[in-house]
């Protein structure tokens, strides 16, 4: 709707783009062999299909989850555990249970999100953090779980060389699945009415629109993806613990991811993890130091609460179109990939300090 | 004449203030109502609890006969009661489209219609046309945040209509809007009633409101003080004490035009 005739050439470019760049990301792990690199193509893969399943409820809705963790850590314990109680051997067979792992994540999300979208604004994030924690100590003190001595998983044998190849083009499978579903959203009935709820959800109710069923609808489809993509981590890593299985750290991740790249684009929570998941990575293997990842988070966090209050994509893009505006004269188009749609009262800071959405 | 909307004993109190306090009302169907009182008279709370915004412990509404108290407020649109809000309400960051198209899906199974595409190519046809209707058509791209405050009375009268509502509630259409706007919005609403659906309109102006209404109730302290046509109404001391004060003596009353004779439901002080 908001196109302009000059964008019809853009279109192409951008379809162009779009194959050009998944051409980039189906050669990678050819071209750059070593697993260091490819190990890190993994991680940041996962966390790039976490943050746009985030970004579907929480970037579309304006509620601020930072309970999907739970989702993460439910996706992986239910694919270490059904590997384990089934003495499955390893294998590409075992991808499998990534789909399985996704609903699992959603079957947890209904009644999730039955309690916690009973609340809003901050009563909400709160309520998101409890839940999450109560999956945690549950995976710390049920027999299932084994506590806190964790669970191993079954790894394949196959060559150390080529190793990390499958989890990449699973991880990258799941990608391009939770941007689709971004993407389809966006567009449809359910996706125009999870923006109204973002805007003024009484006035949306009183048009008719059940925000009860379209959030829950939201909040546990985006749980698939993140399912999907705890299941493939815990796949990758051969173990996993209660506190790495549901950390509160994989929700600040992912949050800032979104803001970082720009909350409610679809281009945003792509770019915000492709460019932080990947620079942790590089700095843990770099420096052998863990936690220096959580000090540069921090400082980014702040840099972009105060430089980039709309996250990269809506800054930048604006930015070209309004020069390029300045010199064809003609009016900015607007662009639902690369735009929240109109000028975004929810910036970090009013998520943060509470005033929005 | 039939009674589409008629309220019963509703009360409703917030902590120790009875901001209804055994309302009665009853609404004839196809007139052009209103519903004047002071401030805190309960016209707004009234407006609430009809449209399910508010629960209500006491009284009862009904819709052509139908119990609808306590409903929720997407229930009660689909059952055709549209209502518009004092302090306008539009979604800001979405298109004047987007917006239209917000109130368009109504109908149908929500599930089923969920995750298909937004905006048929029938439903974009409507949207337009009603936002030709109310004379911002050529901002339907423009983000509604952008728009002039009696653009968003306009806007947001045009999206309540996406969905037929055979009653709508008008919370202070003319407020705020400048003179010219006022005749053009009492001319749509004229135009709306000749189709056959049915106002309740609360608002200040009482031009507006006498020019415009067959029938008017005022309100006072939670309660129905007097209704009945807007001379009656007009010339009633009670009234005047009440609420309308000097006002009235110099004003022309234009007289209701329009199609049906003036309703004449009268719901007497209870």
């Amino acid at each position: 709707m908001r196109r302009v005739p000059s964008v019809v050439g853009g279109r192409n470019l951008k379809a162009g783009g779009l194959a050009a760049a998944m051409a980039v990301l189906i050669v990678f792990p050819l071209v750059f062999t070593n697993p260091t690199v490819t190990s890190i193509a993994v991680f940041t893969l996962l966390f790039m299909a976490s943050a746009t399943a985030w970004n579907v409820f929480s970037g579309y809705t304006g509620y601020v989850s930072l309970g999907h963790a739970t989702f993460f850590g439910t996706g992986a314990y239910l694919f270490a555990i059904v590997a384990m109680r089934f003495n499955l051997s390893a294998g590409s067979s075992l991808f499998a249970l990534v789909p399985v792992a996704g609903v699992a994540a959603m079957v947890v999300a209904v009644p999730f999100g039955l309690v916690a979208l009973r609340t809003r604004r901050h009563t909400f994030v709160v309520i998101t953090i409890a839940v999450f924690f109560i999956f945690q100590m549950l995976a710390f003190n049920l027999g299932i779980t084994q506590g806190s001595s964790g669970i191993q998983v079954p790894t394949p044998n196959w060559s150390p060389w080529t190793f990390n190849n499958p989890f990449y083009y699973v991880s990258l499978g799941i990608v391009v699945f939770a941007t689709a579903v971004s993407y389809f959203l966006r567009r449809s009935v359910l996706g125009l009415q999870l923006l109204a709820i973002r805007e003024d959800e009484d006035r949306a109710r009183g048009l008719g629109v059940p925000a009860g069923k379209a959030k829950l609808t939201a909040f546990v489809l985006s749980a698939l993806p993140v399912g999907m993509a705890g299941a493939v981590y815990a796949y990758f890593l051969g173990q996993i613990f209660p506190q790495f299985a549901f950390s509160p750290l994989f929700d600040l991740s992912v949050v800032l991811m979104a803001l970082f790249g720009g909350i409610g684009t679809i281009a945003g929570p792509l770019l915000g993890a492709l460019l932080l998941e990947s620079l942790q990575q590089y700095f843990t293997f770099q420096f052998s130091n863990g936690d220096l990842y959580l000090v540069i988070y921090g400082g980014l966090f702040l840099a972009v609460l105060l430089l980039l209050p709309r996250g990269v994509i809506p800054t930048v893009t604006d930015y070209l179109s309004r020069r390029r505006a300045r010199r064809s004269s003609a009016p900015a188009a607007r662009d639902s990939l690369t735009q929240p749609i109109g000028e975004p009262r929810t910036s970090p800071i009013a998520i943060v300090t509470g005033k929005a959405p | 004449m039939t009674v589409i909307l008629e309220a019963r004993g509703v009360s409703k109190r917030f902590g120790g203030i009875h901001a209804l306090d055994g309302c009665d009302i009853e609404v004839a169907q196809g007139t052009i109502s209103g519903l004047i009182g002071p401030n805190g008279s309960g016209k707004t709370t009234l407006f609430n609890v009809i449209t399910g915004y508010e629960r209500v412990r006491e009284g009862e509404i009904r819709l052509d006969g139908r119990a609808i108290t306590n409903m929720t407020p997407e229930a009660v649109f689909r059952l055709g009661i549209g209502r518009t809000f004092q302090l306008t309400r539009v979604f800001g960051r979405l298109s004047v489209m987007d917006n239209m198209l917000v109130a368009s899906q109504h109908d149908a199974s929500w599930a089923r219609r969920a995750f298909r595409k937004a905006g048929s190519h029938g439903e974009r046809a409507k949207a337009l046309e009603l936002l030709e209707f109310v004379d911002i058509a050529r901002l339907a791209n423009e983000p509604a945040a952008t728009l002039s405050y009696g653009q968003r009375k306009l806007l947001e009268f045009a999206y309540v209509l996406m969905a037929d509502p055979e009653f709508l509630l008008l919370d202070e259409p003319a407020g705020g809007i400048n003179p010219s706007l006022i005749n053009t919005l009492a001319e749509r609403i004229r135009a709306l009633n000749k189709e056959g659906r049915t106002f309740l309109v609360v608002e200040h102006n009482m031009e507006f409101v006498m020019g415009l209404c067959h029938n008017v109730t005022v309100m006072h302290h939670g309660r129905t003080l007097v209704s009945g046509d807007p001379e009656t109404v007009r010339r009633d001391p009670r009234v005047l004490d009440a609420y309308l004060g000097g006002v009235g003596e110099d004003e022309e009353a234009d007289g209701a035009d329009g199609a049906g004779a003036p309703g004449a439901p009268v719901s007497d002080e209870s």
